[in-house]
């Protein structure tokens, strides 16, 4: 049983939580996940790590509410507890100086680029931040990335928060004016992480992204999880999360996500029946919108 | 003895109609009567050289046990399986008796062999009915610990071995439930999990403590744990799924064997109150012939599929499964298209629609004995269908050999062992089970389990490596 022992709600959609997961806080890097079950009839989650504590024996996760299993665990709070926690599941990020680097990320997609632009910062890299949300409320942690990096740019899709457009944008300037960038990382919807591959391909900046296909047991065994790359099939798993952005095979990726979108909305409105009702529309209207972002 | 009088036939196990089982998931066979198994151990001629034990892979006293149930001493009867199969209630349900014990009972020469497997399992379940499993003394400490790595029946069996010789054990296991493939991969309705519950607990009433949701290679390395443990058994199986490579195959709809039954098994898809999805489909095709392909397509059968077809690459001799999967999946209408190879995976919009295939011949045997199978050139035919399964075999995961480079693997994958003593190229470490044989039995994995459980113990003795 693993202990909740904050929560912090950054929107409706969005929520943080910090566990009591010693095991894994003790060996957690930035760029690996978790897989948490909150009850005996749960679903397995897959959940970056977006900070991590190992003298506390702490872990921090950040999740957007996008179906049934995580709008439940949106309703959880301080002093329960999660079934399941395991990890920390995939490779590292590989951090070292590369010198000046960019990361991009997009909603949700703050939380797991976080600790990476932490490290890096830390290795002696010049970081830049790009970061979108589709407006100002789904925002966090600005005054974080602000303090372990270089240089932040924000973008809102309504132009209610720093600049109006998307995180493409930004990101093609800057490669533009600066031919010294490095690499590239990117993480949020895969739209976006497909999208900013695209936009990096022309200038043969290495990206890497971290690819949040639909998993099972986040150990190798079921394939679930698995990617196109050019060089052949992948686990994200095991062999990611993150993969080179300018190899994966994104269509095959989007479609495969889409796979259980029926069985998900039945199960969205089946729990509705149950007892959650006036809140949980208002979630499941958002948060179907930003799952078929992703 | 008096001479004995052959009875040709088995006593028939009362099971539940297939009509009515494709429908829900309780076990299939009813299991045996006290009179019935008495009955059926009568049958045995109690050989002076019983060959049937030379098909046991633990050496099972099978004559020995079979007087006993014969008088009705039941109990005498589970404690003798028990001095060396620690997991009869299991073995009983799984073990391919027809190709080990009753394969080479004198009896199938001419009649049915004895219901070796039937009984192993009516004594064992028997002897939980009691509600009073006997635990045996807790042994003198000594003060050494041993870190097995996995709860399948490898990791399970060597722990309770090693907990009953005093030392101090801890399984960790990746998942958030123990038992291995026997909770993520067999059926319900073919080994029901209280079954698998019951035998946990009593590896744990034995002493050995069980931690979950640990990825040894991952939480802890093996030389991490060297630190704290006098001695490791790897247990992790072969849980790395294989695809074909072929065209179509990450299309939506198509499943590893692993995962279209863990999410049903360990995840309880089949159940409304789990949240776990699995695609139902109307026609689901499982590629393969072996337990787990049985397992897939019938499993089909229970979750609503209006068809469940079986492509497999040689002939109905050939087929792996145990002979009572095949039997009972047939019964379930289960069909089987043999002589058949996938060529490509087919689909419209992501999703799968059919496979394309092409006919087969046998050829000369290849290097495992079976007839080749040939393709007949020009032969390609589609079979529709909205799900497929791919069971065509499992190697073990590299986690741990890739975070232990010492640790010397064979080409497929499979960890190097000394058979004689489970001995790995690694000091301290020991193997046994699917993760150095590859995909293979369970009873298999739990002689090797014993062999080095006492390996171990006399490492700890000694010292010697
Ligand atoms: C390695 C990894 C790390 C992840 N890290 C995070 C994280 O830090 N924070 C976070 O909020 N989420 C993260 N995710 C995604 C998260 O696991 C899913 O959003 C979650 O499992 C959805 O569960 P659900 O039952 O609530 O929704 P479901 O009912 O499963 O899905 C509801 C809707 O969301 C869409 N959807 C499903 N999965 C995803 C996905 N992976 N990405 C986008 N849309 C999806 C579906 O298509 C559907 O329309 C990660 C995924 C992976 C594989
Ligand atoms: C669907 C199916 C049906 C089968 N039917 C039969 C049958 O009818 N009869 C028969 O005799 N055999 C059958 N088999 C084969 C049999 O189940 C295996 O041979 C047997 O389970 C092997 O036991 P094991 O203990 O070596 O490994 P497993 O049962 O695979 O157990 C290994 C355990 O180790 C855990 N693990 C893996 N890596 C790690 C790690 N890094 N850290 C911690 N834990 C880890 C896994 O999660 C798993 O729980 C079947 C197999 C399948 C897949
Ligand atoms: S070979 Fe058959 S008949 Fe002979 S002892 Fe064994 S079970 Fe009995
Ligand atoms: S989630 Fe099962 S293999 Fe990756």
């Amino acid at each position: 049983m693993y202990k909740i022992l904050r929560k912090e709600v950054f929107s409706e959609t969005v929520k943080l939580m910090v566990l009591e997961a010693p095991l894994v806080a003790h060996k957690a890097k930035a760029g690996q996940f978790v897989i948490v079950r909150m009850d005996e009839t749960g679903e397995r989650i897959p959940l970056t790590i977006a900070d991590f504590d190992a003298e506390k024996g702490t872990i921090t996760i950040i999740f957007q509410e996008v179906g049934k299993s995580t709008m439940q665990m949106g309703l959880m709070e301080e002093g329960e507890y999660f079934e399941n926690v395991v990890g920390p599941l995939g490779h590292a990020t590989e951090i070292k100086n590369y010198g000046k680097v960019i990361v991009v990320a997009g909603g949700v997609g703050i939380a797991p680029i976080f600790p990476i632009a932490r490290a890096l910062k830390q290795a002696g890299n010049h970081v830049t931040a790009i970061i979108g949300a589709r407006n100002k409320s789904l925002l966090f942690w600005e005054d974080r990335m602000r303090a372990e990096t270089d240089h932040v740019i924000i973008c809102t899709d309504d132009g209610s928060y720093g600049r109006k457009g998307l995180v493409t944008e930004p990101l093609k300037e800057i490669l533009e004016q600066n031919k010294d960038i490095a690499q590239v990382w990117a993480i949020g919807p895969s739209i976006m992480m497909k999208f900013a591959s695209l936009t990096t391909k022309p200038f043969n900046v290495p990206t890497l992204v971290s690819l949040n296909t639909v998993m099972v047991d986040g150990t190798g065994m079921c394939g679930g999880c698995r990617v196109v790359m050019d060089s052949g099939a992948k686990f994200v798993c095991v062999d990611g999360p993150e993969f080179d952005g300018h190899h994966v095979d994104w269509d095959l990726l989007l479609s495969r996500l889409s796979f259980f979108r029926d069985e998900e909305r039945q199960a969205v409105e089946r729990w509705k029946e149950q007892d959650h009702k006036c809140r949980t529309d208002i979630m499941f209207e958002n948060g179907i919108k930003e799952g078929q972002n992703g | 003895m008096a001479k004995k009088i052959i009875v040709p036939c088995k006593v028939k196990m009362p099971e539940q109609p297939a009509g009515e089982r494709v429908h829900n998931y309780q076990e299939v066979p009813y299991g045996y009567t006290p009179e019935e198994a008495m009955e059926e151990a009568r049958r045995c001629l109690q050989c002076a050289r019983p060959t049937c034990m030379d098909g046991c892979p633990v050496n099972v006293n099978i004559p020995g046990f079979l007087a006993l149930v014969a008088d009705g001493d039941f109990q005498g009867a589970v404690d003798m399986i028990k001095l060396t199969n620690a997991l009869p209630a299991i073995t009983g349900r799984v073990c391919p008796q027809e190709v080990q014990c009753e394969g080479v009972c004198v009896l199938n020469k001419k009649f049915e062999p004895v219901g070796i497997g039937r009984l192993e399992r009516f004594v064992a379940d028997w002897e939980a009915g009691q509600g009073k499993i006997a635990i045996p003394q807790a042994p003198p400490q000594t003060g050494r610990k041993v870190a097995v790595v996995g709860s399948g029946p490898a990791g399970l069996t060597a722990a309770a071995d090693l907990a009953r010789m005093g030392h101090e054990v801890d399984v960790f296991e990746a998942l958030h439930e123990p038992g291995g493939v026997l909770v993520y991969g067999i059926p319900e309705f073919r080994l029901p999990k209280a079954i698998v519950k019951r035998e946990v607990d009593y590896v744990k009433s034995l002493g050995a403590d069980v931690h979950l949701d640990f990825i040894v290679g991952s939480v802890a390395t093996l030389d991490e744990l060297l630190e704290k443990y006098d001695a490791i058994l790897l247990g992790t199986g072969a849980g790395l799924p294989w695809f074909m490579g072929l065209p179509g195959e990450n299309l939506g709809g198509v499943y590893s064997s692993n995962e279209y039954l863990t999410r049903v098994n360990l995840m309880k898809a089949y159940r409304p109150e789990y949240d776990t999805p699995v695609s139902r489909g109307n026609r689901v095709l499982t590629i393969g012939g072996g337990n787990t392909a049985m397992d897939a397509a019938r499993t089909a059968l229970r979750l609503g599929s209006k068809e469940s077809i079986i492509v497999y690459r040689r002939s109905r001799a050939e087929l792996p499964a145990r002979a009572e999967e095949v039997h009972h999946a047939e019964e379930e209408g289960v069909q089987f298209n043999l002589l058949t190879t996938p060529v490509a995976f087919h689909g419209k919009d992501g999703r799968v629609t059919a496979l394309e295939c092409i006919k087969n011949e046998l050829g000369e045997p290849d290097a495992s004995g079976r007839r080749k199978p040939v393709p007949i050139e020009g032969s390609n035919f589609f079979i529709e269908a909205d799900v497929m399964v791919i069971a065509i075999g499992q190697s073990p995961s590299p986690l741990i050999a890739n975070t232990t480079p010492e640790l010397k693997t064979m080409k497929n994958g499979t960890v190097a062992a000394d058979t004689a003593t489970m001995k790995t190229s690694k000091k301290g470490v020991f193997a046994a089970g699917d993760i150095i044989t590859g995909g293979a039995t369970v009873i298999l994995a739990m002689g090797q389990a014993k062999i080095a459980a006492s390996a171990i113990d006399e490492y700890l003795k000694t010292g010697v490596w």
